[in-house]
């Protein structure tokens, strides 16, 4: 079954002109950006996916990483509760009518690095009563959702943003499943959901939620009427479900997140595609209220793109570059700030979970990286935190998505290829070191 | 160029063949209309439309080509030349109506100005096999 696809990738590599992608540092607040090249065929390259067998994730020396629940039903973002219980939304989304013969063709091609399994709709919920790492307890919080992703929890209630709606449930602590289903807070765009996921989260006062919408095409070739409210973060009022445009412009906020101990709004966004291997940095950026971040008149800033007609020259003069590249392609769909608890070297920043490219002939992502910050700003290139999701025949293992920290001093990554959640915690001597640092 | 004229009278097509040479003409041509559409309005609707006519032109534009080679093989008494011209006519128009189909995948206006121009080809080409093929590949056997 796995063969005969494999070879359509290799076909439609060879058939594409190219060489090997070249990789230039990309990382930061000032990528290169090479000139924009497609040829006649799009780079397609697929990690066919291959169980993980007795391989498993690489971490940091010091560091353990456990399974803590397989089998899950497309597992994508977690969200920890105040008793250490962990909720995982599952379910897979979208579903945009076939516009061109090409959709066919391109649907089928990516649709081989995915998991078979079928997404969930439901929130499961993970505990581990006695804290020995094993997370014994499984139920399903919730079901009957609509490919639910993002999630947050703010003053008794668990929000729930499913692909069309935001809906709520009433939580005590200990509750191991809701008490009754879901009330709805307020519709979402969800008409074609080229890019289905809803990203969620809460300000810290709690008044206010945050979803990031993304756009209803690559670039606009849906037409830009599909494009009304998408492509943009909604600041939401957690009480009436009242919206307001927050920021606009970015193609797909795949995460959102609070800077810990500031009002500050983060986000993760994902970058268009099939303009080259190294074009378009995927990024993260402190989100700035009323911005506009270019798509799809322009990109990283002020770089017109020509695929987006008629252009609007007065928005592309607006549009402002984001803080932090994470290189073309990666597909960052998790953020998490760290905390001291995760050991001095991975104490203060960002984790980033990237699900891994398509568009490229040399795949990018497939692991977790560690953005590191100083006086609350990106002071570094990305390191490795979890690697090892790829195998070295360039078959796919897993695929990280939703990243957490747990403040208790653990990662909890969720992997959508192999549907499992993984732990990572630092180990005892690094615990230790972290608290004498303190 | 190879010679068109086989003197006396041309045979008309096998009904079947005519009615698959009779696709890839107007289906072209709607797809050189609607990329017309597009480049003067920027809806995107019209370079879908445009894909799904080039991808029938070619679905049917694949038997008329079969047929095509066929006839040209068979060689019959007439001489290979209108056979051949026919056949590499319809050759030309597939290939570069593929190639079209690939320009036509691509996003939005990423699609333009070489979708318009391959179009205009294409059907040029399909007008050409269409006109030779019309006019009877093989001259009627003498009575």
């Amino acid at each position: 079954m796995t063969r005969p696809t494999l070879l359509i990738g290799v076909m439609v590599l060879t058939m594409s002109a190219c060489g090997s992608d070249p990789a230039p540092p990309q990382y930061g607040p000032n990528p290169q950006l090479p000139k924009p090249y497609r040829g006649l065929l799009p780079r397609m390259v697929i990690s066919m996916p291959l169980e993980w067998g007795d391989a498993h994730p690489i971490v940091p020396q010091g560091y353990t990483i456990k399974a803590i629940a397989t089998d899950l039903k497309i597992p994508r973002q977690t969200l920890l509760l105040p008793n250490g219980d962990i909720l995982v939304a599952e379910g897979s989304g979208g579903g945009a009518p076939v516009l061109r013969p090409k959709d066919f063709i391109a649907n089928y091609i990516k649709k081989q690095g995915k998991s078979s399994a079928k997404g969930g709709n439901q929130l499961t919920l993970l505990r581990d009563a006695d804290g020995d790492g094993a997370y014994e307890l499984r139920g399903i919080f919730a079901d009957k959702l609509d490919a639910p992703y993002g999630l947050a929890l703010v003053n008794g209630v668990i929000f729930v943003a499913n692909q069309d709606a935001l809906v709520r449930f009433d939580y005590r602590d200990g509750q191991t499943e809701a008490s009754g289903p879901p009330i709805k807070i307020t519709d979402l765009p969800g008409a074609i959901n080229h890019h289905w996921t809803k990203a969620l989260t809460a300000s810290p006062d709690g008044r206010f939620l945050y979803v990031g919408i993304g756009s209803n095409s690559n670039i606009t070739e849906r037409g830009m009427d599909a494009e009304v409210d998408r492509a943009m973060v909604w600041q939401i009022d957690a009480q009436t479900g009242a919206h307001r445009q927050f920021a606009t412009g970015l193609r797909n906020p795949t995460a959102l997140t609070f800077q810990p101990g500031t009002d500050q709004l983060w986000a993760a966004v994902n970058e268009r595609d099939e303009i080259g291997p190294d074009l378009v940095p995927d990024y993260v950026t402190a989100v700035r209220e009323g911005a506009f971040y270019g798509w799809p008149y322009s990109y990283w800033g002020q770089n017109v793109d020509t695929r987006a007609q008629p252009q609007d020259a007065q928005k592309v003069a607006s549009a402002i570059q984001p803080d932090y590249s994470l290189g073309s392609h990666v597909a960052a769909l998790g953020l998490a700030f760290s905390n001291p608890a995760m050991g001095a070297d991975f104490a203060d920043g960002l984790f980033v979970g990237e699900h891994g490219s398509w568009n490229r002939s040399v795949v990018v992502g497939y692991k977790v990286v560690f953005v590191p910050f100083r006086d609350g700003k990106p002071s570094g290139d990305p390191v490795d935190f979890v690697t090892g999701f790829l195998g070295k025949d360039g078959k796919a293992h897993g695929r990280p998505v939703g990243v957490t920290v747990d403040p208790r001093g653990a990662l909890i990554v969720a992997d959508d290829l192999s549907n499992t959640i993984w732990r990572i915690t630092p180990d005892q001597s690094i615990a230790t070191t972290a608290e004498l640092t303190l | 160029m190879p010679i068109l004229s086989a003197g006396g009278q041309l045979r008309p097509l096998h009904p079947l063949h005519a009615l698959l040479l009779a696709f890839p003409l107007p289906l072209f041509l709607g797809a050189l209309l609607s990329d017309l559409a597009y480049a003067s309005s920027f809806h995107a609707q019209w370079i879908n439309f445009s894909s799904w006519l080039i991808a029938g032109g070619l679905l049917i534009g694949a038997f008329t080509l079969v047929w095509a080679l066929v006839e040209w093989r068979r060689g019959e008494r007439s001489g290979p030349g209108r056979p051949m011209a026919y056949f590499f006519a319809l050759l030309a128009m597939w290939v570069l109506g593929f190639i079209n189909e690939l320009v036509h995948a691509k996003d939005a206006w990423a699609t333009m100005p070489a979708s318009l121009y391959l179009s205009i080809v294409v059907t040029l080409l399909a007008l050409g096999a269409s006109w030779i093929g019309y006019s009877g590949l093989h001259a009627r056997e003498r009575t």
